[in-house]
């Protein structure tokens, strides 16, 4: 009788102690990452499936907010520019320190800097920091002493670095994890500053400085990663432990999805998007993504070398017909060549005309309907989208200019190779912001720039290009870049088709969890629901 | 036989010396190399990338550096992934495909060999059509296709796996059964060719008119004939198995040396592609020695000729 009595007090009793028992339960977030990453030092990587793994692990002097749209100070509370718009003056936390509990100085950003723009390192993300006084010199062995370059710490908490100019979008650039400190003592004692690949990114070596800190590394297999009590924010810190699934098959990744293994994926397979639509609206999440998918033009080919001829190709194709029935990934049809929305610099100048001023400027560039065109090839990489596209636009070309192009298919290093050597005529090809900036789809187009490859060049693109970096202020500096573009939508050395976006599968469980416009955010604001 | 062994052995080592010649001159020669990438790197970073894996040094210094190092047991550093060893990386991925292939081939094996006994010993019959029809469904279906459709309906659809990877035990189940039916389709028809040739022979007959059992007759005299074609064709079949299967391997999330031998070759890693196909070639010499040792042991007839 007194057990009958006490029963409700049992159970409520058990129900605590499972409710306990489920609280206890860790949150391990659970995300398709990709390609496996070549290396996990932030000095050396350039990959995106390494950006992800860097912003869990890693912290720079600013980051990504939590409202994924704006920068906000990270590792530096704050900082101060000089008028000349030069001298950067930051203020680091005071709190910060490394996942071994050492605290994190101004000298250990110099000593980062300076590992990165040692020569025998052969980081390839080096040149992000050319826009500091003397870096550039300093790597190509031109200035011997460190100590003359733009970067010094006034004392253990005030980092400053000195630009060559004015650079407006300094700051943003700040977010890319070329400028994350690193640990030396621990990159010394196994293998030395000097030397690329080196153990010390190993689980059982690795100090790094973000809200958590490496666990596991399978590689292939697995990443996880798991809270870092050292991080100077760690109370903001929600989840446990992330694990990231190495996974470069989208339909691999998407099954994981499905079976409840992944929590996100990194992509998703184009052909499921419309069904995931149609079935499961709240799983897929499409949000824009900082780069231009565009065909590059080698101007010194006949007849491209012709800016009519180039125009009108590039009016002869039906962008809104390919976004949507060819990538079907919400992309956006692209008009101009810098994504809109980048840093709010919204473009002037777009690609307009019709079809009919297509065939009036090939004729006009003697191929009336395409007559004596001569045989040109466009060259894409192999995947299933590059060629989809590419007979979609083959196929726009003949019917709206009667003009054959014939199609050319190459394996990834191949093409590489081949647009290395702008041994090509018209080749497909994409850029993704390393920062959001409209800068960094500008400066592309310099004369004689490595990525340029189009072999085109013009004085007043470079002049304006040089000038924009001295304006006064993002309104100054974007009234240059949209004479800029100007300039590319009259002469064309590449035909923007569409702007990027980022198709993924999230779980309904996820709480916070946002892409950013570099696909970068933050980790330590994500929450996974019970 | 010692000779046998001898001269097989010379052989081995000859060929492998070739197979890594060729392939450290052709991947040398393929257009791209290990660090062409989107974003073009300055000149200076370039000429120390080639300086820091010696790719700065004339074709054939590298060369003679490279196989004086393989003698040694040094595979050289990865040039895709810059902490890693190609030692380390076939040493962490080969177990992973030796667990894979051994489950496979078991599979294979307790699936081909007995259906081909029956398909031979009830020739012409429902069992043999069956049989034969399972062994056609193996070799014209694709892994690639029965894969995701095993994932599909038993993971996803019955939820009794987890869809891909290679954390509980559970997780070798799907793709051992996938590969090793893909392996017991052309053993199955091996087994039902050798064993009907067998089955055929004046020494059966003898056996049984001297009033041997059906089963004996089968098991005993038939399957050591009959299974001689499984048994070479299971040399170069067990090193694919064991080096593993790229389109497993990349369907079930599994880290083996398979997808590394088929992505090394896409990123220009010089020393991962030459170090794969030398663990590929000698293990295809190896079990080839191997299948050689075991059809002399139960081929009388070649036993005379070595």
């Amino acid at each position: 009788m007194q057990i009958v009595r006490r029963l409700p007090l049992l159970i409520m009793a058990l129900a605590a102690c499972l409710a306990g028992q489920l609280s206890a339960q860790p949150k391990i977030l659970n995300v398709g990452n990709g390609a496996e990453p070549q290396d996990l030092d932030p000095q050396v990587i350039t990959g995106v499936p390494e950006h992800h793994l860097m912003i869990a692990l890693n912290e720079g002097l600013i980051g990504m907010a939590k409202d994924g749209a704006h920068t906000e100070g990270a590792l530096a509370e704050r900082w101060t520019i000089s008028e000349d718009g030069r001298v950067y003056t930051f203020f680091l936390r005071k709190e910060a320190k490394w996942s071994n509990g050492d605290p994190l100085t101004a000298h250990d950003f110099v000593r980062s800097y300076q590992r990165l723009l040692t020569a025998t390192l052969a980081a390839d993300y080096s040149y992000m920091l050319f826009v500091v006084k003397g870096a550039e010199d300093y790597l190509r062995g031109k200035l011997a002493d460190f100590s003359q370059t733009g970067f010094q710490a006034l004392d253990d908490h005030t980092l400053e670095i000195t630009l060559s100019k004015r650079t407006p979008f300094f700051i943003n650039s700040l977010t890319h994890y070329s400028w994350y400190p690193v640990h030396i003592p621990t990159i010394e004692k196994h293998g030395g500053l000097k030397r690329k690949g080196s153990p010390w990114t190993r689980p059982e070596n690795i100090v790094t400085n973000g809200p958590f800190r490496l666990k596991e590394w399978i590689p292939n297999k697995i990443i996880t990663v798991e809270r870092n009590p050292h991080y100077w924010d760690a109370k903001t810190v929600l989840l446990d432990g992330i694990n990231f699934f190495p996974i470069e098959l989208t339909d691999t990744e998407e099954r994981m999805f499905r079976a409840g293994q992944l929590d996100i994926t990194n992509e998703i397979p184009p052909a499921k998007i419309a069904v995931y639509q149609k079935r499961s609206p709240e799983l897929i999440k499409i949000d824009p993504y900082c780069g231009v998918y565009f065909y590059r033009i080698n101007v010194t080919r006949k007849p491209l070398d012709d800016k009519r001829v180039r125009k009108a190709l590039a009016l002869a194709i039906d962008r809104e017909l390919l976004v949507k029935m060819v990538s079907r990934g919400g992309q956006l049809p692209a008009y101009s060549i810098v994504p809109p929305g980048v840093a709010d610099y919204t473009p002037k100048y777009r690609l307009e005309g019709t079809v009919e001023d297509a065939k009036r400027l090939l004729a006009e560039a003697g191929y009336p309907n395409g007559k004596g065109f001569p045989r040109v090839e466009l060259l894409y990489n192999t995947l299933e989208t590059h060629r989809a596209l590419a007979e979609a636009i083959q196929q726009m070309w003949k019917k709206n200019l009667g003009v054959e192009i014939g199609l050319v298919n190459q394996e990834w290093k191949v093409y590489l190779d081949s647009q290395k050597m702008s041994n090509f005529q018209i080749q497909r090809a994409g850029w993704i912001g390393d920062y959001v900036d409209p800068h960094v789809f500008l400066d592309l187009w310099e004369t004689g720039n490595r990525n340029n490859n189009t072999l085109w060049g013009n004085p007043k693109y470079d002049a304006l290009l040089e000038k924009s970096l001295d304006a006064k202020d993002d309104e100054e500096r974007y009234a240059i870049y949209q004479e800029m573009e100007g300039i590319l939508i009259d002469e064309l050395p590449v035909l923007p088709i569409y702007f990027y976006t980022r198709p993924r599968l999230q779980s309904t469980r996820l709480i916070n969890y946002r892409t950013t416009f570099l696909d970068n955010y933050p980790w330590k604001y994500v929450d996974l629901k019970q | 036989m010692l000779r046998f062994l001898f001269n097989r052995a010379l052989q081995s080592v000859i060929a492998l010396w070739v197979i890594v010649t060729l392939t450290f001159f052709m991947v040398r020669f393929v257009p791209g190399g290990p660090f062409t990438a989107e974003k073009a790197v300055t000149p200076e970073i370039e000429a120390n990338l080639k300086a820091h894996y010696g790719l700065d040094k004339p074709m054939h210094v590298q060369y003679l550096s490279y196989l004086g190092k393989v003698l040694q047991g040094d595979l050289g550093p990865s040039f895709k992934y810059a902490s890693r060893t190609v030692n380390e990386i076939i040493g962490e991925k080969f177990p992973t495909s030796v667990q894979l292939g051994l489950c496979s081939l078991a599979v294979a094996l307790s699936i081909g060999v007995p259906l081909g006994v029956l398909a031979a010993v009830k020739r012409n019959t429902w069992a043999d059509y069956l049989a034969s029809t399972v062994g056609m469904l193996g070799i014209s279906i694709p892994t690639f296709v029965v894969g995701p459709l095993a994932v599909l309906f038993f993971a996803i659809h019955l939820g009794w796996f987890n869809a891909s990877g290679w954390f509980e035990p559970r997780d070798r189940v799907l793709p051992s059964l996938v590969l090793g039916f893909a392996y017991a389709a052309p053993i199955l028809r091996l087994t039902r060719g050798g064993m009907l040739e067998v089955l055929g022979q004046d020494f059966i007959r003898t056996a049984r008119a001297k009033g041997a059992s059906e089963t004996r007759v089968v098991l005993k005299h038939g399957l050591r004939g009959g299974l001689l074609p499984v048994i070479s064709f299971l040399g170069p079949a067990t090193a694919g198995i064991l080096t593993g299967s790229f389109v497993i391997e990349s369907i079930f999330q599994i880290p083996g040396v398979g997808r590394e031998f088929v992505s090394s070759a896409t990123n220009r890693d010089y020393t991962l592609v030459l170090g794969t196909v030398i663990l590929y070639a000698s293990l295809i010499m190896a079990l080839n020695l191997l299948s050689d040792v075991v059809n002399v042991w139960l081929n009388p007839k070649l036993r005379l000729e070595t």
